[in-house]
């Protein structure tokens, strides 16, 4: 009896020296954004270099069925955690139900899954972010004027911001979309499109685009067409060059509003305070919250300081 | 002085009809400023589709040229970055930067060839390195030219018309002479059409072919800087993303074979604009978001059966 108990105790103690091993599972970069996503999940691991007990897999997938098979791997090879932004909701959330159900602790990033079985879901907001550009773009406008809207590529996250920017429009009804149009969000797709429109319009007086790549595809457009004076251009996610242009007091940009590609920095963390045992500060709850949104923070000159990360490659 | 082929640039009356019924539905459509903006808007896909058409007609296909234009954007950039603004450094990166591209070209026609892997394996394989080398050079950001004098190339006009139309129209005249005019064209066109019988015949069937994509690796570079340099910059991830498909369908538009031997870069030169306008033409009359593709795609799809009907 004794002699079990001590193999018992021994177990214990080794498993509580083991590591804690944390998978981590996001979209290879295809955009600026997500470019910025792959760079602070690298930073947020860097952090823990020198901590013996968390090790990392980080895993990038360039769709769907390939991250699945990433995820797949990572169980195959024994994780504590798993910090995953799905490709796509559907055809991830078995993979991710499953690990939940295995007990690991598992952290969802951004775009949800169709299940409630996980232990945290940390995002942007997506309807803060398109409504105070709407916001600030009315205002701006003392409630008259022509704003064009260059969008991101098709999909839910998009249709969510581009609603919300509507939203925020109805109270000032002259204030008019006269185009509406998708710039996947690339620069090069976002300048042809602004040419294009600065030849039908003659009167333009503010362009919201989805993300600040697409700004800079606008400002090039602009520029080329002798058309960058009284304009109101809005961005969103703050790329480092943009925020410095607000930083430095550029003349049409004024603000920019978060959405940050480091929420996946927060998720890493989050991953291991929760199997660490920590908790968070000023909370009353013991627990890491099951779900969080980010708050949309607005940039502008007096804070755009903060928000200036030279280093990052987004 | 040969006939006039209606089949050959039917493609023209596609334009001409597609450009009316936009100009009808918005008159902003036909203003010169807006012609120009589709030939500028066209070259950087048009440009690689000239390159694009000798490979195809040859046999071959290069599924590469849109990864391998964020390489060579993302290359020249470094590159002047590294030299300094000088004229001469902006000329000589631009130089290394077409150096590169003729050796890189030549290595996949080599891959073909020599090696005998299919040309598609080939580029796929070249598609998928080159923009993991750009991705990984780059860690997922955007290359920013330092250079004013680099960023300002892709930004001028002359004449009043911007250069890369400029370029776009003399490569293409280029390619035509090199094409239909010299003999190193007409065994493009025999490699393409009959291998068996073109080795017969003496040709070098390895060294057309290799040339082929040696001409694509230049217009690739061509564009590239172009492009990078009226952007300033080259995003890693999205620069480039689908010109190849694009560039594939204007030559097919153009009447290009996809099984090689057949084609003309005339035909290309249109096939580009038909994509460009139909591009601009959404934008104008502002279609909505979600059904731009079928838009362009039945547009693309019924360029081509008006074609090949009107030659039956």
């Amino acid at each position: 009896m004794k002699k079990v108990l001590i193999f018992v105790l021994l177990i214990v103690t080794i498993l509580s020296f083991a590591k804690f091993r944390v998978g981590v599972a996001i979209p290879a970069a295809d955009h600026g954004w997500t470019g910025g996503m792959v760079w602070w999940a690298q930073y947020a691991i860097k952090q823990y270099a020198n901590d013996p007990d968390v090790e990392f897999y980080l895993v990038t997938a360039k769709e769907p069925s390939e991250q699945i098979a990433q995820v797949q791997a990572l169980l195959a090879k024994g994780i504590d955690a798993l910090v995953i932004n799905p490709y796509e909701s559907a055809p991830l959330t078995p993979i991710c139900v499953q690990a939940f159900r295995d007990g690991i602790f598992t952290i969802i990033v951004d775009r949800g899954i169709n299940s409630e079985e996980y232990n945290v879901y940390i995002a942007g907001d997506n309807y803060m972010y398109g409504y105070l550009a709407g916001k600030y773009i009315a205002e701006k406008l003392g409630g008259k004027g022509n704003v064009v809207v260059i969008e991101g590529i098709p999909s839910t996250i998009n249709t969510e911001r581009v609603e919300a920017f509507k939203k925020a429009l109805e109270p000032y009804p002259n204030v008019k979309i006269i185009a509406q149009q998708p710039g996947y969000w690339s620069r090069e797709k976002a300048f042809e499109i602004m040419q294009t429109l600065l030849t039908k319009f003659p009167n333009i007086d503010a362009v919201w685009t989805g993300d600040d790549d697409m700004l800079h595809g606008v400002l090039l457009a602009l520029k080329q067409a002798g058309r960058d004076k009284n304009i109101v251009l809005v961005g969103g996610a703050c790329e480092k060059n943009i925020v410095k242009m607000i930083m430095d007091g550029h003349p049409l940009i004024g603000v920019d509003f978060t959405y940050p590609p480091n929420m996946i920095s927060t998720a890493i963390n989050l991953a291991v305070m929760a199997l660490k045992g920590e908790h968070l500060n000023g909370f009353y709850q013991r627990g890491i919250p099951r779900k969080i949104i980010l708050s949309t923070e607005t940039v502008t000159k007096e804070n755009a300081k903060d928000y200036y990360f030279p280093e990052s490659v987004f | 002085m040969p006939k006039f082929s209606f089949s050959k640039y039917g493609i023209i009356f596609v334009l001409i009809a597609l450009m009316i019924f936009s100009g009808i539905l918005s008159p902003a459509f036909l203003s010169r400023r807006n012609i120009l903006n589709i030939f500028w808007q066209t070259s950087y896909v048009g440009i690689i589709a000239v390159g694009i058409t000798f490979v195809m007609i040859a046999g071959g296909i290069d599924l590469s040229v849109g990864s391998m234009v964020a390489l060579m954007g993302a290359f020249a950039i470094t590159m002047v970055n590294k030299f300094g603004d000088s004229n001469l450094s902006v000329v000589f990166s631009i130089f290394l930067t077409y150096v590169l591209g003729a050796v890189m070209g030549f290595g996949v026609g080599l891959l073909t060839t020599k090696g005998k892997i299919p040309a598609f394996v080939t580029t796929l394989g070249g598609m998928a390195i080159y923009r993991s080398l750009v991705l990984n050079f780059a860690n997922g950001g955007v290359y920013m030219s330092m250079s004013q004098k680099y960023s300002s190339i892709g930004m001028k006009h002359i004449l009043g018309l911007p250069l890369p139309m400029i370029v776009f129209i003399a490569y293409t005249i280029f390619a035509y002479i090199l094409l239909d005019k010299t003999r190193f064209g007409r065994y493009v066109y025999a490699v393409g059409a009959n291998e068996t019988a073109a080795i017969y015949s003496a040709i070098k069937v390895d060294w057309v072919r290799t040339m082929t994509y040696v001409i694509s690796g230049i217009s690739v570079v061509t564009s590239a800087v172009l492009l990078s340099s009226m952007m300033g910059s080259v995003s890693s991830s999205s620069t480039g993303n689908n010109f190849e498909l694009d560039a594939i369908a204007a030559a097919v538009i153009g009447g290009t074979s996809l099984s090689g031997g057949k084609g003309n870069v005339i035909g290309t030169f249109f096939g580009a604009l038909i994509l460009g306008v139909i591009n601009n033409m959404l934008v104008m009359l502002n279609v909505a978001v979600y059904l731009q593709g079928m838009v362009k795609g039945l547009i693309i799809i019924g360029a081509v059966l008006l074609q090949n009907l009107k030659e039956q």
